[in-house]
Order: C-alpha cells, then structure tokens, then sequence
C-alpha cells in the first residue's frame, strides 16, 4: 500500500502531537451490546450501561460507536471528523473531495451540555470512493478508504478521523460518557451493536481525538487497560502500512484487528488467540494439532501479542468480539438476555439494561465473546478449522509479501 | 440531511445513580433503606448514620453496583442485609460486622478485611479477599480470578475464605497466612476444572483446601499437595459446618468427599534467591 503523503507536506498534524506526545494508559469501564436478530436499540440502552459505571472514569473521555445507525446510506462511507479550526477542515475537506464523491457534508448534531466545553468543530461526510482511483491504486475499496484515514490523522494538522465505516459512526470527546452520549444526541440513533467507553486517562492529557472508542473502517475498539507492547505491535503494523498517529496504545488493537481479520482473513477465534495468545505451558498440555497451530500463530504473530492488562470490545457491521488478556488482569462480564449478548466492566453495567438476564457470567481470560447478527455478512471467515500450514499460506499471501515488498 | 428525533428528547443526561438520601424505614434497631438508584457516598452515609443512631440491622434494598458497602465499618453485632448486586470492594477494611448478600458479588469483596463475616448467596468477581488479616468470607457460587491473594494471619487474626463453586488462575497466589477453602460444587460450569492454574503460586503461609483433587501442573511450584489428613479434617470440619449453616446448605454432603491440602513446602520460599551471600 504506498500512501502519497507527499502532496501534503505542508499539513503536519503539530497541533495534536502537542497534545498526545506519549501513549495513554488507562483504567477504564466498558460496555458493548449486540441484538443478534439485528434488532434496534436506542442510543440510550448503551448511556445507560456506561452512566452507571460513571466512577471509573474521570470525566476526560467518554465515548459510543454504533451499528447500524445510517439506514438512509448503507453503502456510503460515512466519516465523523473532528476539526481544530477552519483552516483544518479546509485542508482536510480537500483530501477528502480529491478521494470522494461528497454526497452529505453537515455538521454534527449535538446540544449543550453541563460538563462538555472547547469542542473542535465536528462534522460528518456520507460519501462514495471515485472508483477510477482505486482502480489506479490497485488496491481495494477498504484499502483506498484506509489510505486516506492514515493520510487526513498522520497529516493534516488539526484534523482528525473519529469514524469511517459504513452505516456506523463513532461519537466521542472530553466529558463523561454520559454527558458526552447527550451532547450528541443519542437518542436519535438506532443500532444493532453498540460500544461505549468512559475513560480514565493516566499519562496524557485528555483530548477529543483520544477518547475510545478507536475506528478504522468498520471496527471500533473499547479498551480497558494498558498495552505495554505498543512500541513493538506499532513497528510491525508499519510494515503493513498502518501510521500509528494517535499518541496511544489502544490504536494498535484496532489496526492489528484489521491487518488479522479484513487482510490476512484469520477467523476472528484466531486472531484473539495471536492478540491474547495461551501461556507456553499452556499450549504444552494441548493435544498436538491444536498445539501446533497455537506454536505457528505465535511464531508467526508474535509482533501481534498485545502483552499486558486489558480487556477490548471490538464492534464491526454484524455484531463484537470482547476479548480479555490471558491472565484477566481487568474485569468483564457477559450476558446473554433472549437474542441480545451484553458486556460490560460491572455486572451492574448490565443489570441496568438487561434486569433479568438468561444467563451472566465471566469470560475466562484470553477466550472471546462473539456476538454475530443473524443473516449480516461477516468481516471475516466464520470457520475455526484451520490448520497451521493454512495460517501460515494466509501470513505469506500475496497481499502481505506485496505490502512487505512496498514497505521495503 | 439526516432526519433527526426519532424519540423524545431526554430531559437532562441519564444519571447511573442520584445524589440524593436513600429512603428509610426504621422499625426500633431494624432499618430498611432503599438504595435503588442511589449514589454509594449517600448510601453509605445513610448505613453509618443508623448504626450510629443505634440501629443493629440494615437492610438495604435496591441495590446494583453500589461501591464499598460496609466498607470500614467497625461495628461488631451489626448486620447489613444486600439485596441485589453488590459492588466493588464490599466489606472492604471491615472490622466486626456481618454482610449477607442476596444477589452476586462484584470485585473486590472483603479487601483487606480485619473481622467479621461476609455471606454471598451467589457468585463474587476477581480479587476476592485481597490481603484478607481475618473475619469469615462465605460464597456460595463461583470466584473470579487472584482470590485470596496476599491473605495473611497473625497470631488470634486468621482469615477464612470459603468457596462453594469453582475459581479461576491465582487461586491463592501469594498467600501468608489463613484458610483458602475451594468446594467446586454446584459450578456453572461442569467442564470447568476446579481452580485454573498459578493456584498457590509463591505461596509461603497458611494453607488451601480443595474438595476434590487438584493437578500439579495448576499448582505452583513452592507448594507440597497431598491429601488431607484426620487432624486437617479436625481443623476444616468446623470451617464448613458453618458455611454450611451460613448458607443453608449441607454439611455432611460437602464433606462426603475427600479433600486435598495444599500447603507451602517453605515459609521462605524464595530465601536462597536473596539470601546467603
């Protein structure tokens, strides 16, 4: 994938980079619910969930993403943008239209809101790729589309991509979850999976741009905890060509989800086995076939281990995958109430939204909760039955030695 | 443009919980407080200001991740009743009280707790009994991961924790002193083993009692197992008569089965690693 990041030299993103100069560490609450009949729940269901668990955040980031939402352009990129002044939403606008055909640019919808002050200018794009440049690219559509993502945050100063999916979007600033699902008025959207996110950042200061959740097409990633492998998942991400821009770690999770499950196409089963992969001696008192895959993955991925404490709720067109660190060094819990499967940092989390569930329980660490919804094509391959030698043909595929070649 | 307000509007933001007093219905030393919806700092306040008023019996309806019920409280004869979920670090630095919990536990319960008892007719989440010094924890269900961790016992303080489902990892881990008891009855999950792995790893005091057996590939490596003894019988026998009567259950059935007793081989397992130079 070559970006052509020389057009735009006079655009460096110095603003942000001031802001978020160090990864971010956090102590977080979470929360992430899917209908699996696809059925629509207001925007309110996921405030809720997030409201109560209010005390494990601080009021410096507070975050949804929701599916589904954008019934009225299902096949049209819809990009949130999030701008520092005039000047950036020029420039950044001027990326966008030499990519895309503009059907819908108009501001955000949002309200005042006791608690959300400085906002940057938020805006949203429904838009399509003009075809004739992805064909000249040779790439595919999700790529061109992640091209210009990396192009407008790594480049633009003052510009920053909060989504850039199809019929979802990802609503997020400073402020408490809560206040910050009011400020955009959630009530208005409708989804099938949401994702939410209250944030308590460690380091850095809180920034609109680096509130969770974090998107790259489709996906967006909720994260509690800390990635202390973010210096070597970010390298290896740079050989596939993905900027690490955003100053903190949980960006890597949402590119290495990508690289794993849209480009190298790993069933979602195994891509949570490279990211949280079992204990050696673990994988020692497996039977031989299984062993030996775990051995290839992470011979293969092992740049890909996010090691230290987490737990990340993934959502995509079709329902989430919560996924905690092999040793649960951070709380999740999941239920399932009639079709809809429910996660959350607190079981109160969920009893406020399902109040009788069928069934509560606690992951046990490093073992995803899939939620899919019924008849939505997949991201991904839907299948566990893959045998080493075919992880192995999926990591050296054309598409990855192609990337490592234009890397080089 | 995109049509917009397909509800009404919410009045102001949704609040998780409000900042306003829980309503109470006092009856001579008994007290029942509803809590729903009710931010913990005046819940707890609430609970503190009974028993200082007198009152021996809380009972505290409503409930649903309210934070650090009883927490601190140093209050012996004095019985809290939880109906609903409790939240993190429940009982926490308790000294003297009894909580019973009708409902799940989350994390955090009996943290760094003195004395007292902590009943749980449900599941409890991870770190249970965090640096436990002594008092009862009794749960009826399942454990989440690291419970037990850093328990310890001085001289009369020896904590007992009982477990009536299965754990996770790092049942144990680090233990000093007291009593970690695991039943692995009435699990959520038959295929479940007992207890993950890392159980009693650099564990250099007190001692693990698991109905059953355990693997030694689950254990860590400064812990002797073996079955239990007539004398460590002597010594657990009572341990879960009271469980049993706490939680309605019975005791002859818990202890119809052979236990395993898992202790450290050295009090000071990592000695040559620092020491003797």
């Amino acid at each position: 994938m070559a970006y052509d990041l020389g057009r735009y030299d006079g655009f460096a993103p110095e603003h942000y980079r001031e802001e978020s100069p160090f990864k971010i560490h956090g102590g977080c609450g979470l929360m992430g619910i899917c209908d699996e009949s696809g059925a629509l729940m207001s925007g309110e269901e996921p405030i809720k969930a997030m409201a109560v668990q209010r005390d494990r955040g601080n009021g410096l980031g507070g975050g949804f993403a929701g599916y589904g939402i954008y019934p009225e352009f299902p096949d049209h990129y819809c990009f949130h943008m999030m701008y520092h002044d005039l000047k950036a939403k020029d420039e950044a606008e001027e990326v966008l239209g030499a990519h895309f055909l503009i059907e819908v640019a108009e501001p955000m919808p949002t309200r005042t809101v006791k608690g959300i002050k400085d906002a940057p200018l938020l805006w949203r794009y429904f838009m399509m790729p003009h075809e004739h440049l992805i064909d000249e690219a040779e790439v595919t559509a999700e790529d061109f589309v992640v091209n210009v993502v990396m192009l407008i945050n790594s480049r633009v100063d003052g510009a920053f991509v909060a989504s850039s999916g199809k019929n979802m979007g990802a609503f997020k600033g400073v402020g408490y979850p809560e206040e910050i699902g009011h400020y955009f008025r959630l009530e208005d959207y409708a989804g099938h999976t949401w994702v939410g996110h209250n944030r308590f950042p460690t380091n850095t200061p809180g920034w609109w741009g680096g509130a969770h959740p974090f998107t790259l097409l489709d996906w967006s990633i909720v994260h509690n905890g800390e990635i202390s492998s973010y210096g070597i998942n970010a390298r290896y991400l740079e050989q596939f060509g993905y900027v690490c821009s955003l100053g903190t770690d949980t960006e890597v999770a949402a590119y290495l989800f990508d690289l794993l499950l849209r480009r190298h196409k790993l069933p979602v089963e195994l891509a949570c086995k490279v990211l949280a992969s079992p204990l050696w001696d673990e994988i020692d008192r497996m039977g031989a076939d299984d062993a030996a895959l775990m051995r290839s993955l992470r011979a293969v991925y092992g740049p890909a281990m996010l090691n230290g404490p987490f737990a990340i709720v993934l959502g995509f067109n079709g329902g989430m995958v919560a996924l905690n660190d092999r040793i649960k060094l951070r709380p999740l819990v999941a239920a399932r109430s009639g079709s809809k499967l429910m996660v959350a940092s607190e079981e109160s989390a969920i009893r406020t939204v399902l109040a009788s569930p069928d069934e509560l329980w606690t992951p046990k660490a490093g073992e995803p909760v899939i939620a899919r919804v019924e008849g939505m094509d997949l991201p991904f391959h839907s299948q566990l039955h893959v045998t080493p030698a075919e992880i192995s043909c999926a990591v050296t595929a054309v598409d990855a030695c192609h990337e490592l070649e234009v890397a080089v | 443009m995109i049509k917009a307000a397909t509800t009404v509007p919410p009045a102001g933001v949704i609040e998780g919980y409000r900042h306003v007093a829980p309503l109470i219905d006092r009856d001579g030393a008994t007290a029942t407080v509803d809590t729903t919806g009710v931010y913990f700092q005046q819940l707890n306040e609430t609970v503190r200001g009974l028993i200082g008023e007198g009152v021996t019996t809380v009972r505290i309806e409503g409930v649903n991740g309210q934070r650090y019920i009883g927490a601190g409280l140093r209050t012996p004869g004095v019985r809290i009743e939880v109906l609903g979920c409790a939240g993190n670090d429940t009982a926490m630095f308790m000294d003297g009280p009894e909580i019973e919990v009708f409902g799940n536990a989350q994390d955090g319960v009996g943290n760094t707790m003195s004395s007292g008892r902590v009943v749980v007719h449900g599941d409890a989440g991870d770190v249970l009994g965090y640096g436990m010094r002594g008092g009862r924890v009794y749960i009826e269900g399942d454990v989440g991961y690291r419970v037990g961790i850093h328990m310890k016992a001085y001289e009369k303080n020896v904590p007992v924790l009982v477990c009536g489902g299965k754990a996770r990892d790092f049942f144990g881990e680090y233990m000093a002193g007291g009593m970690l008891v695991l039943l692995g009855m009435n699990a959520r999950d038959e295929a479940q083993p007992i207890a993950g792995g890392f159980l009693g790893a650099g564990m250099h005091g007190g001692v693990i009692y698991v109905r059953g057996a355990v693997e030694p590939w689950q254990c860590g490596a400064e812990v002797g197992i073996a079955e239990a003894t007539d004398d460590d019988m002597a010594e657990l026998r009572p341990v879960i008569e009271d469980y049993a009567q706490a939680l309605g259950l019975d005791a002859a059935e818990i202890l119809s089965a052979p236990f395993t007793r898992i202790a450290p081989m050295s009090h000071r397992p990592y000695a040559k690693l620092y020491a003797s130079m």
